[in-house]
């Protein structure tokens, strides 16, 4: 209640509104938690009020997913208290802190495809009739419960059959059922597209009204102020301050949150808008011509100059990633011709293209990037490993030096070299992912979706980067679904739809409305049907136009940090 | 085209979904749907399609042999399905369970092997069959038992702990006898020669009817009860069982205990289908009941399956077994060519019907 401070940040903390919230139902004191080599929490304080809905606020890495799970019993605590609901508690484990009433819902959907929807629901607590499941008061309660949350749906279908949106809908009312006092939704909107965001909101809304607690995480900062009622702060492990979400403005939020100023972004909206001018009569490093592959991605046209940042838009499974596939070796191309500078080849695996000094970054991280069990220096030199052939393995001591010089260049965290990299957080293992393949000096680099679930601050760095390279000779072609961020670094937009190339625009006065024009239907739209005021509900966004408020503010440290490093150590990837 | 046009209305850049690409827009199972497209349903569905087309399979072979052969369309025929099978059905049935959790066991031929041995060695000294099969049963669960706890404990994979098994069983087998023991217990005699007569001149042995019983118990367990829930959940995905808060590692050592009590239980039914013990015997019977299974509609990867199915496969590689000898001609071991070919269509099958959909 009042009497709490925040030991962290007292001159920033709002004074908790006392007046709607009798006593908090959560309430967590001095929690610690140390990992090997990283205290993820140090002396945390958070508390959550009954009927409230409270956001969790903080970069990747800031310690916000070790603190649910210290509330969900998951990890076990150093030191510290929780209380729930006035009394002392300490979970083994999820199963009993969902007994007690606190319920999570994964940003991963954590159901089974191949039970029914009534079953995901209940499983672990079906209803039993002389020592089996009561299939019918099974049915019964799921139906009932999935009518509480307006889902019509039919309770003995297959979960696998429903959209992701729907499945996470039948979460929240597997969570719910357990009369969840506290309810946990982990990064529920980034799978959501806008209408789907609006049913869950009704929900959790509606949840909110029967005096649910819920936290909910979210790195969209348009859908936490649309939501939230209160947020707590948390940068590296450390509480930074609880607030009312009324009384702070996003920019001071951000600015909490990366503990830096961020006008770096705008400054580099410009450079890359002013560096257009030079690029226009560059060579051509890679031409596609007429580059198509039988459902994947009709014969497109794709020329990049050296230098160049050339960004991909469009839905998904316009296209996009198929031709960066295409490009990247990934995928074999079926029709068309590919010419590095002017010379034709055709590239019929990734080991190709990498001794085409063409590096592809995939947009799914965990799968097809980083490979978790092993250590930040051993994914950092495996790509150029590779490239040397396994007969001639790098000496430990270049490997040292090469990683170290990326950790130092990219600001990798934590910045030990033998951590492993599935402890990192996602913004520093797409920052592993973005040296290992610069590691090998490539001429062209793909990356798709590298933004993608990281913070602010990593997106910024990583944007920074990509505009470094590419003023260091490096063509890039940058894929995101974010078309600010295409808009903001690249030379040149494509835009797909339908698997076409429908536009390729000098990217001088463009608009995310006329990109969104093209993208819909393949034209630009006249200015009184582009002209939506509402900014998208990208977190980037908000941090530039916050940002340019503050243009006086002095360049940020994340500015600093650009690397022209990753451009150096080109020896190390000298082929003999 | 409307989906494409509100983008644009919603003014958000539409974020990428995770996991499987689009949107899977998969029927609901509600409204109005053609009949044609209904059947598709069913059959390109990972849960029903596999074991729909194996019941068709086996309509089709045994209508087949019925035209084909003499005397193949008999009631006689069919049920000696089950009385040569009685022991595959219930080996079958200790498979399906863990290959529903996604894991395998290796070592069931070998305790086939190795209960007809303690069986047949301990009769031979005088016990009474009213001791020897309980314990039989108790020994066979105790290393599943085992097995388990050293895929649970150790994270061995189920792979390398049921083939140590295997080895252990087999070589067990050696170390009671290197050559056949007879069994001369009436009671076991008694067992194999019975008949139970269903009319009309057909019969059954009791063989039979314990492995339906055990089948029917299988059956309830799965659907019925918390225990045969997770076994499907586990097999759905294991880390989600686990954030379910459901009781992911003492299902997954008890799988281990079923498949070894149903090894044991098979090896007694197979001893009195045999009235020996030999430690050659059963060689390569963990790959028929896999196959039955996999045949069956299981998928390998666990989670989607049905025992009924596994019966079904038992019941498809013995009627392939029952057509090559009224053939007459062919070697017996063109049956294995057979249910290899057989295999390989079903592996492809699935992946082709539930790729579909993925």
């Amino acid at each position: 209640m009042t009497q709490q401070t925040e030991p962290a940040a007292p001159a920033q903390g709002a004074p908790p509104a006392t007046a709607t919230a009798p006593a908090p139902v959560v309430e967590m004191r001095g929690i610690s938690i140390g990992f090997p080599g990283v205290k993820a929490l140090d002396a945390v304080d958070f508390r959550m009020f009954p009927g409230e809905v409270h956001s969790l606020m903080g970069e990747n890495g800031a310690g916000k997913s070790t603190l649910i799970k210290a509330l969900t019993g998951v990890y076990g605590i150093d030191a510290g208290t929780i209380t729930l609901a006035g009394e002392r508690v300490s979970f083994a484990g999820p199963a009993q802190a969902q007994a007690a009433g606190i319920s999570t819902v994964y940003q991963e959907v954590n159901l089974l495809p191949n039970l029914s929807v009534a079953e995901n629901i209940m499983l672990g607590r079906e209803p039993r009739r002389f020592g089996g499941i009561d299939w019918r008061a099974m049915r019964r309660r799921s139906a009932e419960l999935l009518a509480g949350l307006g889902l019509d749906v039919d309770p003995w279908s297959l979960l696998g059959d429903h959209s992701l949106a729907v499945q996470q809908l039948i979460a929240i009312a597997r969570a719910i059922d357990v009369n969840a006092k506290v309810l946990i939704l982990d990064e529920p909107t980034s799978s959501l597209d806008a209408d789907e965001v609006a049913e869950l909101f009704r929900v959790i809304r509606s949840l909110k009204d029967q005096g649910v607690a819920i936290l909910f995480v979210s790195h969209f900062l348009d859908q936490v102020y649309e939501i939230c009622d209160r947020l707590t702060v948390l940068r590296n492990g450390q509480l930074v301050g609880e607030y009312l979400v009324d009384e702070l403005l996003r920019i001071d939020l951000v600015q909490k949150m990366i503990g830096k100023e961020l006008t770096a972004l705008d400054d580099l909206e410009h450079r890359a808008h002013a560096a257009v001018v030079d690029e226009t009569d560059a060579a051509t490093f890679v031409s596609a011509t007429k580059l198509g592959r039988r459902g994947a991605i009709e014969p497109a046209d794709l020329p990049i100059a050296v230098g160049e940042v050339v960004g991909l838009a469009g839905l998904l499974g316009s296209g996009r990633t198929e031709l960066a596939r295409l490009l990247g070796g990934i995928d074999r191309a079926d029709t068309g011709e590919l010419a590095i500078h002017g010379e034709h080849v055709r590239l019929r695996s990734p080991r190709q293209a990498i001794s085409k000094r063409i590096a592809f970054s995939s947009e799914n991280r965990r799968d097809e990037g980083i490979v978790g069990e092993l250590t930040v220096r051993d994914n950092i030199v495996l790509a150029l490993q590779a490239d040397r052939g396994w007969f001639r393995p790098i000496p430990k001591k270049k490997q040292d030096e090469l990683a170290q010089s990326y950790i130092q260049a990219l600001n990798i965290r934590p910045g030990n070299p033998d951590a492993l990299v599935r402890n990192l957080s996602g913004g520093n293992q797409q920052k592993v992912l973005l040296a290992r393949w610069l590691a090998i000096a490539p001429r062209l680099l793909i990356l798709d979706e590298p933004t993608r679930g990281i913070d602010i601050g990593a997106k910024a760095e990583i944007q920074k980067l990509v505009f470094n390279l590419a003023e260091n000779g490096m063509s890039v072609l940058f894929i995101s679904a974010e078309l600010e961020e295409v808009l903001r670094l690249s030379h040149r937009v494509v835009v797909l739809r339908d698997r076409n190339v429908v536009a390729d625009l000098e990217n001088d006065g463009l608009t995310v409305d006329s990109l969104l024009a093209l993208i819909a239907d393949g034209r630009v739209a006249s200015d009184d049907e582009a002209l939506d005021e509402r900014a998208p509900a990208v977190a980037v966004a908000a941090v530039g136009s916050g940002a340019g408020r503050e243009a006086s503010a002095p360049a940020g440290s994340v500015a600093d940090a650009g690397p022209t490093a990753p451009t150096t150590p080109t020896t190390e990837g000298d082929r003999s | 085209m409307t989906k494409l046009l509100e983008a644009p209305t919603t003014n958000h850049p539409p974020r990428p979904r995770r996991g499987t690409g689009p949107a899977r827009t998969a029927p609901t199972g509600r409204g109005r749907r053609r009949p044609l497209a209904a059947a598709l349903g069913v059959l390109t569905s990972p849960k029903y399609g596999p074991v729909t087309v194996t019941g068709l399979l086996f309509v089709a072979i045994f209508v087949i042999g019925g035209f084909r052969y003499r005397g193949f369309f008999s009631g006689q025929v069919f049920l000696n399905l089950f009385v040569d099978n009685a022991y595959l059905i219930v080996l079958a049935v200790g498979m399906t369970f863990v290959i529903l959790t996604g894991g395998i066991d290796l070592s069931v031929g070998a305790v086939v092997a190795l209960s007809g041995m303690i069986a047949a060695s301990l009769l031979q000294t005088g016990w009474s069959p009213g001791v020897v099969i309980p314990l039989i049963l108790v020994l066979t669960s105790i290393l599943g038992l085992l097995v388990g706890l050293m895929i649970h404990v150790f994270k061995v994979q189920p792979f390398i702990a049921t083939l140590a098994a295997m080895f252990l069983a087999r070589g067990l087998c050696y170390v009671i006898s290197q050559s056949s023991i007879s069994i001369t217990d009436p009671t076991f005699i008694q067992l194999a020669v019975s008949r139970i007569p269903l009319g009309a001149g057909l019969s059954i042995t009791p063989s039979v009817i314990i492995a339906l019983v055990v089948v029917g118990i299988a059956v309830w367990v799965l659907h019925g009860t918390r225990f045969g829930r997770t076994v499907y959940a586990i097999g759905g995905g294991e880390q989600s069982g686990l954030l379910m808060g459901l009781p992911v590692a003492r299902t997954k050592v008890l799988v281990y205990v079923i498949s070894g009590f149903c090894s044991g239980l098979a090896g007694v039914l197979f001893t009195f289908y045999t009235l020996s013990g030999y430690p050659l015997t059963a060689i390569g019977t963990e790959l028929d009941a896999i196959a039955a299974v996999v045949i069956g509609g299981t998928l390998l990867t666990g989670g989607y399956g049905f025992v009924l199915g596994s019966v079904l496969g038992v019941l498809v590689l013995g009627v392939i077994q029952t057509i090559i000898t009224f053939e007459g001609t062919l070697s017996s071991w063109w049956t294995k060519i057979f249910i290899g070919a057989l295999l390989l269509v079903f592996i492809i099958l699935q992946k082709v019907l539930t790729a579909r959909r993925r």
